[in-house]
């Protein structure tokens, strides 16, 4: 009674989402390889292109050597593995969630990180490595405090949401506090590095990070697909035999960690969390929470932006979390508005 | 897989929202191999009761067997392969396509390592096929009818193989064409493959037309259990919805079918 | 994905003599807690003297002027901005249909901070009665590109479209605020006090020039209470029940412009007060807008009163900025109320 072409019928299907977004993958892989060789070659410091292949290739010059490993390669690659972690964080959050606007920065984690930073640049006049630890502890334990106050025989994502809306008032509270107590000069470079600077990065900062998300991002692959069938409902997920509680804290933990280490490098790159997954669903269009696109496109942003306010004409060298939101958010704004004409918003 | 019978009963089960008893002490046993419908006015308890009897809700007293042993130790991904249950109100993923909502039917089959496969890809092939909905099959799950949604959901379910089968009023939204075709697809299914169905069902004359054992319940509590054609009668009816009605046999297939009165018609 | 969309019947929770009693309270609270702003501070003047200073006025006493230009003023002023505050993020859930909208969230107070920042740094405007008319101008801006955008396209604004394009909106205006907060270190120095949100230095000509924008906002959102119950129910019950749905969303969106912008631009972005208290507001009510307004109406300006008294009497002789303390007060008690399940999302 069934025809038997169904089967392929079936696997065409699955595999024309999978082509669409396989190709935007790439696509996106491809715009990050330019982005990296334009960060590497032009700008401040210029060196050819072929010098900088060279120089990759273990055969530059002491100056390129210097130039292109010391000073653009780290920076290039702590923009984008930056980008990424906070890509796929935020991407896991709204999903698990069920709120688009449910991100680390808004339900407090990254609030949580930066109470600690500026508190140590503020009240105790510290910089560099020790802010990165702590701002990574600040974030690990806001989100152990936010799950132990959400937890009631379980969590939901609504209460989690709510609790932090809460927690995330209480920390934004002490920031200001902290901002209003400084002097302008210091209080000023809080802002730089609330605001996400890649200034300065080398490969101190890339090695941890690197590290992290050589452990995360497996991990998260692997509790993808279990992702996939939480959005469907607790009730619909447990009847396929997920372990709901168990599934949302490992998820939950890895997207705060990749949040946390994001920040600890390079500060709360404004809106990258946020803004990324939205744009990676509606590029993907295949029913999945897009965690490998939005995760390319948290990288794509950081990076552009990162060379753009070190390089844009006439103005001054701006913390990278200046231009992730101006590049970001229109772009986000211009993707609603056309995916809407199409009729294919929400 | 033919006539691989499980047995499902509840034994004193309690089950609670917040503290507040929805299910009070109910016993019950699910007969394998056949045909159940769980039918009773609105907040009766059957949809808690059915998900009491997927370990969807954990009961506060009492217990859930599945082939004797409580149904809490079971690992769930075993539990899953052998019992599927589909919710009342499940939500469908924004953007994703019908092949791949029924694909997730095939979760509890896959492991860590062992991918998408070509019998993954056979199941929801005739899952669609049986719901007739193979030619939507790439399209979005949300642009289509309340209906073929609806069939799509079953087709999930479907795709999950499960030799017991639980569905929380599977034929919501459908006209009547579809709420007939789903009730035989769950026949045929009961039929050829010996999946033992549970049904929640609003529709008192579908539910003793395709039960071979009938679930009334009132307020928590059972109050008549049996085949359908001994146990339905007006006194049965009258306790169980508080409504008079006359009990004819039903034209086509014989069993009970029962004829509501009004107030105006007296 | 899936907003917490609620379909709830619009009907009170409690017996409406319950919520009269409710109303009745939130106001006696409300009137003690003005009492206790005049009457405490950080500066200790005797009550007998407050008493004089309101009844028998002597120009020449300090004291006396202190409490008329000072205390009498900011009080009038936080009941304003209080009322204001509550009435907007209700009417903001309720369009939105999501927990987590409120002015910060969706770019409105962003809006106002970007102009009050260009009004700072282009035209040297330094009075706070001149930042009004910059904060009210970025307000509507922001509103108009939240809901420009969240509107396009065949099926309208969905509350997820309008989320994500006031997150976007957001986004775009904190990024261009910072951008000219870190060239400018005379306009960082006034804007980070303004940021925090405080009273202090609130003179009746600013109570003046905002109560009569606040007073029409409140009555646009009181007016549109009962379309806000319908609007909650969904687009397609609200049409069917013979609703202009659009004109329902321009009218919020009209007392939100009025309400946040006045708000914002006389104390600055005041957090978690339009966030919480309607969520609190709604767990006393229930879903029934008609109570729901009034109410955040009175409990919003009794937090702002409650956080500005603590606020000056913890840091004598100095003080703590109130909207520091909203959040440091509210979301303990927020937290604590939505671990009791008494709060849930719209």
């Amino acid at each position: 009674m069934i025809d038997t072409s169904a089967p392929e019928v079936v696997a065409r299907g699955r595999a024309r989402a999978r082509r669409r977004s396989n190709l935007v993958a790439l696509v996106l892989a491809a715009v990050l390889v330019a982005g990296a060789a334009v960060a590497l070659s032009l700008g401040r410091g210029f060196v050819p292109l072929d010098d900088v292949l060279s120089t990759l290739a273990g055969q530059g010059s002491r100056s390129t050597n210097y130039v292109i490993l010391e000073l653009k390669l780290p920076r290039v690659l702590a923009a984008v593995l930056v980008g990424l972690a906070f890509g796929v964080s935020g991407a896991i959050f709204q999903t698990l969630l069920g709120n688009p606007l449910a991100s680390p920065d808004v339900i407090g984690i990254s609030t949580g990180a930066s109470a600690a930073a500026v508190l140590c640049i503020v009240a105790f006049g510290l910089s560099g490595t020790v802010v990165s630890v702590v701002a990574l502890a600040g974030a690990l334990a806001t989100a152990a405090v936010m799950y132990l106050l959400t937890w009631r025989g379980g969590v939901t994502g609504s209460r989690l949401v709510l609790v932090g809306i809460g927690v995330a008032a209480i920390l934004l509270g002490v920031v200001s506090y902290l901002m209003t107590r400084a002097q302008v000069a210091t209080a000023q470079d809080a802002l730089v590095w609330l605001t996400g600077s890649l200034n300065g990065r080398g490969w101190d900062d890339v090695w941890p990070l690197a590290v992290l998300l050589a452990l995360l991002l497996p991990a998260v692959a692997a509790l993808s697909r279990v992702l996939n069938v939480l959005r469907m409902g607790d009730d619909s997920a447990k009847g396929l035999g997920v372990s709901v509680e168990p599934s949302r804290l490992g998820l939950l933990v890895c997207a705060v960690a990749l949040a946390g280490a994001a920040t600890a490098a390079a500060g709360p790159v404004a809106f990258v969390a946020l803004l990324a997954a939205p744009i990676g669903r509606r590029l993907a269009r295949d029913g999945t929470p897009a965690l490998l696109v939005s995760g390319l496109v948290g990288a794509a942003v950081v990076l552009l932006a990162d060379f753009a306010a070190q390089n844009l004409p006439g103005l001054p060298q701006y913390p990278v979390g200046v231009l992730t939101g101006s590049v970001g958010a229109p772009y986000l704004l211009w993707l609603l508005a056309r995916a809407n004409r199409a009729g294919k918003g929400g | 897989m033919m006539t691989a019978e499980h047995s499902l009963r509840a034994d004193a089960v309690r089950l609670a929202y917040d503290g507040r008893e929805v299910v009070r002490g109910l016993t019950a046993r699910i007969p394998p191999g056949s045909i159940t419908m769980i039918v009773g006015p609105n907040a009766c308890g059957k949809s808690t009761l059915l998900r009491g009897m997927a370990r969807l809700l954990n009961p506060v007293g009492g217990a859930v067997y599945l082939d004797e042993k409580v149904i809490a130790d079971y690992p769930n991904r075993e539990l899953a392969k052998v019992l599927g249950i589909l919710p009342q109100t499940p939500v469908a993923p924004e953007g994703i396509t019908v092949a791949d909502l029924v694909g997730r039917g095939r979760y509890p089959h896959q492991g860590w390592f062992r991918r998408w496969t070509a019998e993954d890809d056979a199941a929801v092939a005739e899952a669609l096929a049986a719901t007739d909905t193979l030619e939507v099959a790439a399209r979005p799950v949300e642009e289509l009818s309340g209906g073929q949604r609806q069939r799509v959901w079953i087709a999930m379910a479907l795709a999950q193989r499960t030799d017991l089968l639980l569905l929380d009023e599977p034929t919501t939204y459908l006209d009547v064409t579809h709420q007939v075709e789903v009730l035989d697809l769950l026949t045929d299914l009961n039929r050829t493959q010996g999946t033992t169905v549970v049904v929640v069902l609003h529709d008192l004359n579908l539910a003793c037309r395709y039960a071979d054992h009938l679930i009334a319940m009132r307020a928590g509590e059972i109050v008549v259990e049996g085949d359908p054609r001994r146990v339905v009668t007006a006194d049965v009816i009258e306790r169980v919805f508080g409504m008079s009605c006359r009990i004819v046999p039903d034209p086509v297939s014989a069993t009970p079918m029962i004829v509501p009165i009004g107030r105006h018609h007296c | 994905m899936a907003v917490t969309a609620a379909v709830e019947r619009p009907t009170a929770r409690r017996g409406s003599g319950t919520l009269v009693l409710g109303l009745v309270l939130a106001g006696v609270l409300l009137v003690g807690l003005a009492l206790a702003s005049v009457f405490v501070g950080s500066k200790p003047i005797p009550a007998p003297t407050v008493l004089d200073a309101l009844l028998r006025f002597d120009p020449a006493n300090t004291d006396h002027l202190f409490v008329r230009a000072e205390r009498v003023p900011r009080t009038l002023v936080g009941i304003a901005v209080g009322a204001a505050l509550g009435v907007a993020g209700a009417v903001m859930q309720a369009v939105a249909r999501n927990p987590l909208a409120d002015p910060g969230v969706l770019g409105i107070n962003a809006g106002a901070a970007l102009f009050i920042v260009t009004g700072i740094n282009a035209f040297g405007v330094t009075a706070l009665t001149g930042y009004v008319w910059f904060g009210f101008a970025g307000a509507l801006v922001a509103s108009l590109l939240v809901y420009g955008v969240g509107s396009m396209g065949r099926e309208g604004a969905t509350p997820i479209k309008l989320a994500l394009s006031g997150a976007a909106t957001n986004a775009a205006f904190v990024s261009l605020t910072t951008a000219v907060l870190l060239t400018d270190t005379d306009t960082f120095d006034q804007f980070r006090f303004w940021q925090v949100g405080a009273l202090s230095g609130r003179s009746m000509a600013v109570f003046w020039q905002s109560s009569g924008f606040i007073a029409l906002g409140l009555l646009v959102a009181l007016a549109a209470a009962r379309s806000l119950n319908t609007l909650s129910m969904g687009d397609d019950i609200a049409r069917s029940l013979g609703q202009d749905v659009t004109r329902t969303r321009i009218a919020a969106g009209v007392a939100v412009v009025l309400l946040c912008g006045t708000a914002t631009a006389s104390v600055g972005p005041i957090a978690f007060v339009g966030l919480a208290v309607p969520l609190l507001a709604r767990s006393i009510t229930g879903p029934d807008h008609r109570w729901l307004l009034p109410l955040s109406m009175v409990l919003a300006p009794s937090l702002v009163l409650g956080a500005d008294v603590v606020g000056r009497v913890i840091a004598r002789p100095g003080e703590l900025q109130v909207g520091i303390l909203t959040a440091l007060i509210g979301a303990p008690v927020f937290i604590a109320m939505v671990r009791g399940r008494k709060v849930a999302a719209p």
